[in-house]
């Protein structure tokens, strides 16, 4: 891969990392735990037939400015900001598990903005009967397992590239959990439930078969709630970011998706 | 030099294979191994050993505060502070501390510090850890990546609310209050002294010598692990010119005195081990939230005592648990009265330390034991080593009582529990 054109979008006065590669229908993504500290195997596919836009969400790789986001309105005007911004207003939108929290956001709120939405495993609802698994209470050095249904891809996700030094790599990192854990402290619950009806585009609920974070039953409560078209599908061999674990066949399946649109 | 007894309260119950079948003394624990009945000698027992220490002529006696702990029984210390401050007259009374950004309003804080203030005549030390991560971001709930701006808005807010001479607004990141009006207001001008426990970051350290507060390293692993954090302290005070004065300073230290040093050996290798096994056995996975550590911190790679406890991913080595390595680490201190006299002198020297914070009941240890070891302390060791720096240093940060206190009435002490 050559490696996608990167420019910087102005987000509370902070700079925050676009990606883009493609060409073709634009769809945006918005990345789940860890972000995305590198150009993945999954948007290289998506790019094979679309215009991927990546913004950064703040304290996210590449992203600053998380620690001015006090409250749920001002992480949502981020990310609004950052679709447009990155000149993604009324585009296709996909937000993968912390990233789906506020895509979903983005589309109840302004439903111009979002064309049609994926969600792979969203993060922002919390049920009392089916509990999500606690990801900011990890044994160091297991986070891994939690995320990827192969450790090793959440691994090599993260791993320090070799031109980059080391400690400030892993400061990064831990930037990107706290930037999670800021929006989603302590139960991943942001009241986003009361917000889903407005959601009327098409939508992809889309599951890693193997999420040992969020239970599939989530799948079922996003649907209900979201008042548009809603299809859920399910990815074999993929754990909580199901793009990461299953590259090939979650950009398929989201390909599909968009093609129908 | 000053010496105060401080009591951790540690439930002394737990059973023998707790290590073994339960994953965390902290946030988790089980409810079931609390029995409330025998909740009710231990908090007897322990309040008995503060007023007893206080009688026997301690400097100060310190409480501090815990939630969802097995090693410590008060998630608030304000009340016990001021059960002592009714039953003592002339030792300070040092909460080490009330964790500012648990408070919904913080001014919460500076109310009941108000009272115990007033209630023992200005004898208040106020006490302000961030707190630890167990505390406030898993059993309180506390996002870790606002929690320490959270704690400085507090503490403006609490600093502002016993100084300010009028009722005022204040329009803060995470407090709104139309009528701040602290009533009662503490009896010490302008306020009550105010340390800060914490661990080994920079900026706590920095925060402290700009605000001119007392920095005390809470460690559980003694003066050995504790030399490279009060070096580092001091040297950061060098280069914010500030003097060395040891008062600036306060650290805690484990001890056991008994007879001889045979006796020492056999009376607190129980205690000490249940202290180091049961007490300090926390699931690493409570030890890190992420956003807790700063990133200047983390890049200085200090390691929070928390992670050197839960033996977490920076820590190569867990804490000792046996006796033995106990003593050779030197978390505890043992011997008769002249040998753990000149081990404090050696600490104090060393460390620079005016504020010697000792726990002389600690784990299971029994409270004739507890007496025993507080007596001897008292009488024979503290006489050894109190005159240390007070021709040289003033002790700007000990509490300023009213003239007169009133004292205590001569009521019946509450029969104790069996």
């Amino acid at each position: 891969m050559t490696g996608p054109t990167e420019f910087f979008a102005d987000v509370n006065g902070e700079q925050c990392r676009v990606w883009e590669q493609g060409t073709g229908d634009t769809v945006g993504y918005f990345a789940g735990f860890g972000g995305l500290p590198r150009w993945t195997a999954f948007l290289e596919r998506l790019s094979a037939a679309h215009r991927v836009v990546a913004p950064s969400l703040p304290g996210f790789p590449g992203g600053l400015g998380h620690t001015q986001l006090d409250t749920q309105l001002d992480w949502v005007l981020a990310a609004r900001d950052l679709i447009v911004e990155s000149d993604l207003d009324g585009a296709a939108l996909i937000g993968s598990s912390v990233g789906g929290a506020l895509a979903a956001e983005v589309a109840a709120l302004w439903p111009e903005a979002v064309s049609r939405l994926v969600l792979i495993a969203p993060m922002g609802l919390y049920q009392d009967d089916d509990p999500p698994a606690d990801p900011f209470a990890q044994r160091p050095g297991t986070h891994n397992a939690l995320f990827c249904h192969q450790p090793e891809n959440y691994d090599a996700l993260m791993a320090t590239p070799n031109d980059v030094d080391h400690n400030e790599w892993q400061v990064l990192s831990v930037r990107a959990q706290e930037a999670a854990a800021r929006l989603l402290w302590p139960l991943g619950e942001t009241g986003l439930r009361k917000r889903l009806s407005r959601i009327e585009c098409p939508t992809l609920l889309l599951w890693g078969k193997e999420d040992k974070l969020l239970p599939a039953s989530y799948a079922e409560r996003f649907a209900e709630a979201i008042s548009g078209p809603v299809e859920i599908a399910t990815i074999a061999d993929a754990g909580h970011l199901a793009e990461i674990d299953a590259p090939d066949a979650a950009a398929k399946r989201i390909a599909q998706f968009l093609a129908a649109g | 030099m000053k010496l105060m007894w401080f009591h951790l309260m540690p439930y002394t119950d737990l059973p023998e294979d707790f290590r073994e079948k339960n994953p965390s003394v902290w946030v988790d624990i089980h409810p079931e191994l609390f029995d409330p009945e025998k909740a009710h000698t231990m908090y007897n027992d322990f309040m008995d050993e503060l007023e007893h220490a206080a009688e026997v002529g301690f400097d100060a006696i310190c409480v501090n505060e815990h939630h969802a702990n097995g090693y410590g029984l008060m998630p608030s210390p304000n009340l016990i502070a001021s059960s002592l401050a009714r039953r003592t007259l002339d030792t300070a009374i040092c909460v080490m501390g009330n964790s500012l950004a648990l408070y919904n309003p913080p001014t919460r804080v500076a109310e009941e510090m108000a009272m115990i203030d007033c209630i023992s005549g200005g004898r208040l030390i106020a006490g302000f850890p961030v707190g630890t991560p167990m505390d406030t971001c898993f059993a309180y709930g506390r996002n870790p990546s606002q929690l320490r701006d959270r704690y400085y808005e507090a503490h403006d807010l609490v600093m502002q609310a016993w100084q300010s001479d009028e009722v005022f607004a204040f329009n803060g990141r995470f407090n709104q209050l139309r009528y701040v009006n602290v009533w009662p207001r503490p009896v010490q001008k302008p306020t009550p002294p105010v340390w800060i426990p914490g661990g080994g970051s920079i900026e706590t350290w920095q925060w402290c010598a700009a605000q001119d507060y007392v920095y005390a390293y809470l460690s559980y692993f003694g003066f050995q692990a504790g030399r490279q954090t009060m070096h580092g302290f001091w040297s950061e005070m060098d280069k914010l010119c500030k003097d060395k004065n040891p008062f600036r300073a306060g650290f805690l230290q484990f001890v056991g005195v008994a007879d001889s040093y045979e006796e020492a050996y056999k009376l607190y290798k129980e205690p000490a081990e249940y202290f180091y096994g049961r007490c300090l056995h926390v699931d690493p996975r409570f030890a890190m939230p992420p956003g807790y550590t700063t990133e200047a911190t983390i890049r200085a790679k200090v390691q929070s005592q928390v992670v050197q406890a839960a033996g977490g991913a920076l820590q190569r080595v867990g804490p000792a648990t046996d006796f033995d390595e106990i003593l050779e680490r030197g978390y505890v201190i043992i011997g008769t009265p002249d040998q753990v006299a000149e081990r404090l002198r050696e600490v104090a020297l060393d460390l620079n330390v005016g504020h010697l914070m000792l726990l002389l009941q600690f784990g299971n240890m029994g409270k004739d034991v507890v007496r025993h070891n507080t007596e001897l302390f008292a009488k024979q060791v503290k006489p050894q080593i109190e005159g240390l720096f007070e021709d040289e240093w003033e002790d700007r940060w000990w509490p300023q009582p009213m003239a007169r206190p009133q004292a205590p009435a001569q009521v019946q002490p509450m029969a104790a529990a069996e």
